[in-house]
């Protein structure tokens, strides 16, 4: 969830990008919000990259994680100094080979980079009108964010969707996809991901939140006059990096080595390596990240539970609305999101006879691994992806019903004939 | 392909659902996949092997086989498979009990511990055998049991899991030739494989010699 990691070497990209802009709903035809309220117009940025096929077969859709945006690979200008989010993962000849698939990536909703979030001006007639909305923006959930998700994809006309690709909270709304919109996707990939946060989670992402609330400068939310909570949100974002980080990277890439120094300075500048990492990230997150959508964010990802939402209380019921086969990852030193809790989710999934692969991959960098290198992990995804191509291309879209003995019925048949229609 | 799979795999029907515990790099499966056009599934406990099979675009899932296999429903499959692991298995009852459990047929292959070879150097050196087929030492062997031919015959019967069909072969451990034996299986022999059903639904043995060692 770190994004934007420093010194990839991403290798060649997919050349330049464009954010584009989808705006549905309005304040008489709104969108209603799990919450109950409404929010409309709506608005989403989103990018692309590839080439949507003719028989539009081989659309991926990437979920960003919390903090993160559309902008999954490629550069915006030739002088950009840092390419997309994802861009190690998505681009030609990599394991989301923009040579072979047509990559969607949208900023979610609460979000604030080009999507409707607390930070835009409130279009409804009354006093505050034109105001940002602050906190008066409605709470979203992550069946929110796919609602809207899946209303771009029907403006790109796309009916189903070869794959939902996604990390952390980006895995959490892949899970979503495949329970919530079982008929519009092929395959999930929820990477280094849960089905619902545990208390150690909400805990961190309380701590941040108070971190921001705590801000003078928060003032309740209606801060865009008046200068933004930066001391807040900095220190919101260095919980968040502890979180994503695990001891054994911390030691490696820091232990109690000074910065800048011989000695202990005495006083409370940041002596060590770590502190000044922290700091250094902090910063330079309040540069991009808006706090109340930070807020926002975090609330949705606590909120997520998806056997309460789609299984009154079962994982394995929830699953049963699947359709898609699934490839499951997960991070060996990942506490955020341990390990046990992929294998629920495998569990629930096999015990609903869903085709699934699953592996725990060694690695030492805690929850972050899914955005760094690392070989295996793209091996899976690529092997995977080139799967359930073919099997779509043969007709078996439809995992379940592949899977009863009825290949060749047509992915997709219920849609009125193959996996590209509307 | 190995021999052993070989055998296997001419035992697999046509778009049967099948399991395969312990796939490694899911050469098994592969091969089914495209020779018979099964739907399979595979378990495997080393993360390489597992990620390796993944990467070849088959199901698996990189765990354990004694706590993978208790999430499958029942009669998910129509077989399961168990080749070359019997020899390591803690409680070899329970599995081939949930495997009957989870699928219809079960198929268990090991190497022949009263082979000929280890006969001659336990009679001959005295000491533990080490062979192709079982290449350890008795203090790094990951093997926790010795299983002859006739012995295992006589375990399916005390747990009342009627023998399907069985063969023995004289393969060495990776090659992907060999021979089927039918005359003193027990003692010429390098591995046994057999295909076991669920009590009660068990047709006579489709090659059944007499235990002449």
């Amino acid at each position: 969830m770190s994004e934007y990691l420093d010194d990839l070497d991403t290798g060649p990209g997919v050349g330049l990008v464009e954010k584009q802009f989808f705006t549905f709903g309005s304040p008489d035809k709104p969108l209603v919000l799990e919450s109950g309220r409404s929010l409309g117009p709506v608005t989403l940025a989103y990018e692309t990259c590839g080439t949507l096929s003719a028989a539009r077969d081989n659309a991926v859709l990437v979920c960003h994680a919390l903090t993160g945006d559309s902008h999954v690979a490629g550069r915006y200008n030739e002088d950009d100094p840092k390419p997309g989010w994802w861009d190690i993962m998505v681009g030609p000849g990599k394991p989301i080979d923009t040579d072979k698939y047509f990559v969607i990536c949208s900023n979610v909703i609460g979000g604030c980079m080009g999507s409707t979030g607390p930070m835009c001006l409130d279009p409804a007639d009354g006093p505050h009108q034109g105001t940002p909305y602050g906190t008066r923006f409605p709470v979203v959930t992550i069946g929110d964010m796919v609602r809207c998700q899946r209303r771009l994809i029907d403006h790109l006309g796309i009916g189903r969707l070869l794959a939902v690709v996604g990390g952390s909270v980006g895995g959490m709304q892949v899970l979503e996809w495949s329970v919530r919109y079982p008929e519009r996707v092929c395959a999930a990939l929820p990477l280094a991901t849960t089905t619902k946060h545990s208390a150690q989670a909400i805990a961190f992402n309380e701590v941040a939140r108070q971190a921001i609330m705590a801000d003078p400068a928060w003032m309740g939310g209606d801060y865009y006059a008046t200068g933004r909570p930066e001391h807040g949100l900095a220190v919101a974002r260095m919980i968040g990096h502890i979180t994503y980080l695990s001891d054994e990277s911390m030691r490696d890439k820091f232990d109690r080595r000074l910065q800048d120094r011989c000695e202990l300075s005495f006083d409370f500048e940041a002596d060590f390596q770590v502190e000044s990492y922290l700091r250094y990230q902090g910063n330079k997150f309040v540069s991009r990240f808006d706090a109340n959508s930070f807020l926002y964010l975090t609330k949705a990802a606590d909120y997520f539970n998806l056997e309460n939402q789609h299984g009154d209380g079962s994982l394995v019921a929830a699953f049963a609305k699947a359709r898609c086969r699934y490839l499951v990852v997960s991070f060996t030193s990942d506490w955020l999101y341990p390990t046990y809790q992929s294998r629920d989710m495998v569990k629930a999934m096999k015990k609903n006879g869903l085709d699934v692969s699953f592996c725990e991959i060694e690695a030492p960098w805690g929850h972050d691994a899914f955005l760094l290198p690392n070989a295996r992990f793209d091996a899976l995804i690529a092997g995977f992806l080139e799967r359930v191509k073919g099997q779509c291309a043969a007709g078996q879209c439809d995992a379940a019903s592949a899977g009863a003995g009825n290949a060749g019925t047509g992915c997709g048949a219920d849609q009125g004939g193959g996996c590209h229609a509307l | 392909m190995r021999f052993d799979l070989q055998v296997i795999a001419s035992w697999i029907e046509p778009g049967a659902r099948v399991l395969d515990l312990g796939c490694r790099t899911g050469s098994l499966l592969d091969h089914l996949r495209r020779e018979k056009h099964i739907r399979g599934t595979g378990i495997e406990i080393d993360e390489q092997a597992a990620g390796e099979a993944i990467a070849k675009g088959l199901s698996v899932i990189h765990g354990d086989i004694y706590e993978e296999i208790e999430d499958y429903p029942d009669n998910a499959f129509d077989h399961v498979i168990l080749s070359q692991t019997l020899q390591q298995v803690h409680d070899p009852a329970r599995l081939i009990r949930e495997m009957l459990r989870v699928g219809t047929r079960c198929i268990v292959s090991f190497p022949n511990f009263t082979h000929i070879g280890n006969r001659m150097q336990m009679f001959f050196t005295g000491r533990a055998p080490v062979s192709r087929e079982l290449p350890y030492q008795w203090y790094d062997t990951p093997n926790i049991r010795v299983i002859p031919i006739t012995d295992f015959r006589r375990f399916c019967r005390d747990i009342g899991v009627p023998i399907v069909r069985e063969v023995a072969i004289s393969t060495h451990h990776h090659d992907t030739r060999g021979r089927v034996i039918t005359f003193l299986p027990n003692l010429l022999a390098t591995f046994g494989i057999f295909m076991l059903g669920s009590p009660g639904q068990g047709s006579g043995p489709e090659v059944s010699k007499p235990d002449g060692s």
